[in-house]
């Protein structure tokens, strides 16, 4: 048992009672890092002093003042190292990027910070958040906590890790193509991919900036709609950020689903989801008929297109926002280049792992002259058509429901070598990035014995539906509590 | 890479290792040959995958680079606060006299 099997709304109340102090869940959090990171490998670096003395801060705020400080005053919380913390390294899991200490916070860096949460250090996640199994990481491995041998999913795997295993109480991640949801499914946590523009991307270093939002993972629904709630909404520092009011999200977690229509997605149980994944999704289904809501199934035709148009549109975007990793402003030096196109060829050269040049030459194709209409200009009227399959059901239920992937958390190593194998894993979530629409993974139930998370898919800047249908199956599965076993045989070992 | 105009849509790619080595010099990626052969041909089996982009029924539909509906997002054209000239050097490898150091273009 640690302060950290909480969740944030018991913490906060806690905190409030005086049971304990934000130093002891800061300390907590900080006895599970040292305890399991080494093997879990979720944390790149952490910054111990600093929200120790944070946390001190915090617990003399809250003696000394009447005032609600709000729920994540002196909360322990860590982010996604593709996200810039001001005079902590931000790496973004490349080499390319080692020793850049941002000058600046990242607006949701800030946003959490304004509202006493405690950073406790950098997470892990794949190379510029490049993969769906943490693998291309140019710095360490990340294991699932249910499971040692295998992935924790991609490209969040740190956020998603530290949540499940007790070493934060919430994280921040970004997703791209699934980089949030997924992770969440394999390691049974709640992950949040918001709506394109609901949150601002300053400061989240960028992939693919038509696609990429940055969410938050945590253990229940609850927690990762207040964090939702205190980092969504407009900024002037991205002008893509929506304008549209944001909040209400916890909420909608009280509302249940009743008199809601929630769509299945034929399309999407067609894309060889495994037995024991779709015995957990039938058994989700069937919690929310009995909540009172209506299931029907839906099509959406242009499903079987959008991984093809992913895989243009991401590596075309790659390959126009990595240009400026060129070692001029930031990076590893020059080596002894005799110019400057020598100089840049030796920085990105040392600097890119190998799913990164792939995916720059992929885009640095599609987008030359002769084949950009072929691809480019095809991919986004996919992309269209992608968008008004989801207006059209939108039109007809309230929310979508399949499985967060295809399957269940799979082994490290076993995808590395055939990248289409690795793409394919997120066939179900990437269509929502294309469409800019609203998801959230939760935990629904496990498949041999590894976690199996629910996706709800609502309508662009429609969280508030994910929320209500996703605390209904969170309340029914009733696992939220569940400890990974590998970290509780550990525990017992000692 | 400039190709024929009048080259046929997505047909099966092939990667020879000329066009892989042009595609990593417009790039500056600066691959070693067994790099680029072992790119040209993850390559041809991505470009061929996603060639089912052409069975999609795209004639009559306009392309979408962005949802969300925002255009042109302007603000007032006043001075803010940015970073300051440290502040912008402190990550560079090399710089001198507030400037920042690179070798010569040729």
């Amino acid at each position: 048992m640690t302060l950290l099997d909480l969740s944030i709304a018991e913490m906060a109340r806690g905190l409030r009672a005086r049971e304990f102090s934000s130093l002891e869940l800061v300390d907590a959090a900080y006895r599970e890092i040292e305890r399991f990171d080494g093997e879990l490998g979720a944390f790149l670096r952490t910054t111990k002093d600093q929200a120790r003395a944070t946390a001190l801060q915090c617990d003399s705020e809250l003696a000394g003042s009447a005032e609600d400080p709000g729920d994540l005053f002196g909360i322990p919380v860590a982010y996604k190292d593709v996200l810039c913390t001001k005079g902590v390294e931000t790496t973004a899991a490349s080499r390319i990027l080692t020793g850049f200490v941002p000058p600046y916070d990242a607006t949701v860096v800030a946003r959490l910070g304004r509202r006493g949460a405690i950073g406790l250090g950098k997470l892990n996640c794949d190379e510029f958040a490049m993969g769906s199994s943490n693998e291309n990481s140019a710095f360490q491995e990340t294991r699932n906590p249910w499971a040692r041998d295998r992935v924790p999913g991609g490209s969040s795997g740190g956020s998603a890790v530290a949540v499940a295993a007790r070493m934060a109480a919430a994280t921040l991640g970004s997703d791209t193509g699934g980089s949030i949801r997924l992770p969440a499914s394999f390691c049974g946590v709640v992950g949040v991919k918001p709506s394109y523009g609901r949150v601002s991307r300053y400061g989240l270093i960028a992939f693919a900036s038509s696609l990429d939002q940055v969410g938050p993972l945590a253990k229940t629904v609850d927690d990762a709609a207040l964090v939702l709630e205190a980092i969504a909404g407009n900024d002037p520092h991205d002008a893509t950020s929506s304008a549209a009011t944001t909040g209400g999200y916890r909420a909608a977690c009280l509302r249940g689903v009743s008199g809601l229509k929630v769509g299945i997605p034929k399309e999407y149980l067609a894309m060889g989801v495994e037995p024991g994944v779709r015995a957990v999704f039938d058994r989700a289904v069937a919690w929310l008929e009995g909540a009172g809501a209506r299931v029907v199934e839906v099509s959406l035709p242009s499903t079987e297109y959008a991984l093809a148009a992913y895989y243009v549109i991401a590596p075309a975007e790659v390959s126009s926002n990595l240009a400026r990793m060129d070692g001029v402003r930031f990076g590893p030096g020059f080596g002894d280049a005799a110019n400057l196109g020598e100089a840049y060829e030796h920085a990105r050269h040392q600097g890119f792992g190998p799913e990164v040049r792939r995916r720059i030459a992929l885009g640095t194709y599609v987008l030359s002259s002769g084949y950009y209409d072929a691809y480019y200009l095809r991919a986004q009227k996919v992309r269209t058509l992608v968008a008004q399959d989801f207006e059209r059901v939108f039109g007809e239920v309230d929310c979508l429901i399949s499985p967060t992937a295809p399957t269940a958390a799979f082994r490290i190593g076993e995808r590395v070598a055939d990248p289409l194998a690795m793409y394919a894993t997120d066939l179900l979530t990437l269509p929502a990035n294309l469409a800019g629409i609203s998801g959230i993974s939760v935990p629904a139930g496990y498949s041999d014995s590894l976690p199996v998370g629910l996706q709800v898919l609502g309508p662009y800047l429609g969280e508030e539906t994910c929320f209500q249908v996703a605390a209904t199956v969170e309340a029914a599965a009733d696992i939220w509590r569940d400890r990974p076993g590998a970290v509780a045989a550990a525990r017992e070992l000692r | 890479m400039v190709a024929d105009e009048n080259a046929p849509e997505l047909k099966a790619s092939v990667f020879e290792p000329a066009q892989v080595a042009h595609l990593s010099r417009l790039a500056r990626l600066g691959l070693t040959e067994s790099e680029l052969r072992e790119l040209g041909g993850q390559l041809a089996d991505i470009v061929n995958a996603v060639g089912r982009l052409a069975q999609a029924p795209t004639d009559q539909v306009d392309p979408t680079a962005q949802v969300g509906g925002l255009y042109n997002v302007m603000r007032e054209d006043v001075v803010v606060d940015g970073l300051s000239q440290e502040e912008a050097l402190v990550n560079a490898p090399s710089h001198e006299a507030g400037l920042i150091r690179v070798p010569a273009i040729q």
